[in-house]
């Protein structure tokens, strides 16, 4: 009965689009990345691992990106969540008169369009003439005037840096009504004891969190490794590979032609995040009181 | 580029800029994904989310789970790439609609499937009783409802798509479909030197979704956080 009244055609719309456009080339890829696909011929031929092994032990080069999506993770889950929280703490206990505008103005940047925000930022921190650098110098601080996208071992710290700014919003808001679930008793109950802030924080704040800051990570942890992007507006992926990321590689192997193996990269990143999603949605959907 | 403020303000700049980097038509091609796609998915979603959180069998369940996993899916664009081909939608700017909808979905579904509950039951049995059909009872009484979550779902939806590079990058060889990250991107390799020029097209180009987002944070910002707080 319950059938009738709520069809399952009406579920058609979705699952067509989902299964054909994102469902199925990820499953299509997993039998792709075993064969030397290419663009050159239209011949496809079964390898085996061999697009694997490319990957993971082709010279310092392949493993160098797994290393800058996992280091470029790490960074901005810890950088975005510490700086995030400081800022909910603030808005949600601190201020309270222009708290709204504040929200607003710190999530604006995550709604621009990732590759203007690049360009402005690619200008700015220019070692020669970018804005950072200029001012730096015109204050004295010429020492801090670093070739922040140009040097290998800078670079990735900045393109990290970009990205927290532009991204720290977001957690921030989910942070903020996070804070804002936790019951004022608490605190006053804290009051009344006589506790120290610190202690109010690491008692009764970060405990009361945890789910939010569970989602945050999540999150985060999702979007850092398909950073696509900021890093491809800011350096491309260099200078030479210094700062290549997955989706930078998997690009590059599409514009070379190299699809099998590009297909065998997507694949690793498709399974690994698929299971960390089905772990991911099975917490949030085996409450009995769904949201 | 001294960190001294410009002595002159040139407003033909924006003039310049649209013409030289097409504007016009980036703009429509933007607006024309944004809208179309956002459209596309929020309306499938509420259909599926609707029938997904009211009848929760064994079934739905695993299918309302199996959407919400799309949300950590990345997509593998090599073989998209064959899908798309197949399809004929590869280089279309009815294509990118679709595929931009299709990437929505997961999300949408989710922020929808929790906000069905608040509809009462009783609204659908009512319905029934006065000889509703299911169709009928979604377009006259659910979805109207629905309309806080779904302006929500869709402001996001928007924002996202308008902003995104990626996809029309892999798929959009025809410039005259580029959306305007895209064309931005472009003009900035050609105009590099003429910085002014450049950044007045960013402004253009980050000026819509400023104001979409200055006109809608407060469901933008309340969405967000309840798909993702209360989990």
């Amino acid at each position: 009965m319950k059938n009738k009244v709520y069809p399952r055609y009406f579920m058609l719309g979705a699952l067509i689009l989902y299964i054909t456009f994102v469902v199925l080339p990820g499953f299509m890829g997993i039998a792709y990345s075993f064969t030397d696909w290419n663009s050159y011929s239209s011949e496809v031929n079964f390898i085996g691992f061999d697009n694997f092994r490319t990957i993971f032990s082709n010279g310092e080069n392949y493993l160098r990106f797994i290393f800058n999506t996992l280091s470029f993770s790490v960074w901005t889950i810890t950088l975005k969540t510490i700086i995030a929280l400081f800022l909910a703490v603030l808005l949600n206990y601190g201020v309270h008169r222009f708290a709204h505008l504040y929200r607003t103005i710190i999530y604006l940047p995550v709604v621009l369009p990732t590759i203007a925000v690049g360009l402005i930022f690619r200008s700015i921190l220019n070692p020669r003439s970018g804005i950072l650098n200029e001012f730096f110098r015109s204050v004295g601080l010429g020492a801090l005037a670093l070739p922040w996208l140009v040097d290998p071992k800078i670079a990735m710290a900045s393109i990290i840096g970009v990205d927290t700014w532009k991204g720290v919003g977001y957690i921030m808001v989910i942070l903020l009504a996070g804070l804002q679930t936790i019951p004022k008793d608490y605190y006053e109950a804290a009051d009344i004891d006589g506790a120290s802030s610190v202690a109010r924080f690491w008692y009764i704040t970060l405990p009361l969190l945890v789910p939010a800051l569970t989602v945050v990570t999540v999150l985060n942890l999702l979007y850092g490794l398909r950073v696509f992007d900021i890093v491809y507006v800011l350096t491309g992926g260099g200078p030479g590979y210094a700062t290549d990321v997955v989706s930078t590689v998997v690009l590059d192997e599409f514009s070379k032609g190299r699809y099998g193996v590009g297909t065998a990269l997507s694949t690793v990143m498709f399974v690994f995040m698929t299971v960390v999603g089905f772990f991911i949605v099975r917490r949030l959907t085996r409450d009995p009181v769904e949201a | 580029m001294g960190v001294a403020l410009p002595t002159s303000l040139h407003f033909e700049n924006f003039i310049t800029v649209v013409e030289r980097g097409k504007l016009v038509q980036s703009f429509a091609n933007s607006l024309l994904y944004a809208t179309g796609a956002t459209l596309l998915s929020t309306i499938m979603a509420a259909l599926a989310a609707y029938v997904l959180s009211r009848n929760r069998t064994p079934l739905n369940r695993f299918i309302y789970f199996f959407i919400v996993m799309g949300i950590a899916m990345p997509l593998n664009f090599f073989t998209l790439t064959k899908v798309m081909q197949v399809t004929h939608l590869i280089n279309t700017q009815l294509g990118m609609i679709i595929l931009y909808a299709a990437t929505q979905i997961p999300f949408n579904v989710f922020l929808i499937y929790g906000f069905v509950d608040a509809i009462p039951r009783e609204l659908d049995e009512a319905a029934i009783i006065d000889g509703c059909s299911p169709v009928r009872l979604f377009v006259s009484i659910i979805f109207p409802l629905l309309t806080p979550v779904i302006v929500t779902a869709g402001l996001l939806s928007f924002v996202g798509i308008w902003s995104d590079f990626l996809l029309p990058l892999y798929y959009l060889n025809n410039s005259a479909y580029w959306p305007m990250t895209l064309a931005v991107y472009n003009f900035f390799g050609q105009f590099q030197q003429d910085w002014n020029l450049v950044s007045a097209d960013i402004v253009l180009t980050v000026l819509p979704v400023l104001v979409i987002y200055l006109l809608g944070q407060r469901f933008i910002l309340s969405g967000l956080t309840s798909g993702a707080v209360k989990g």
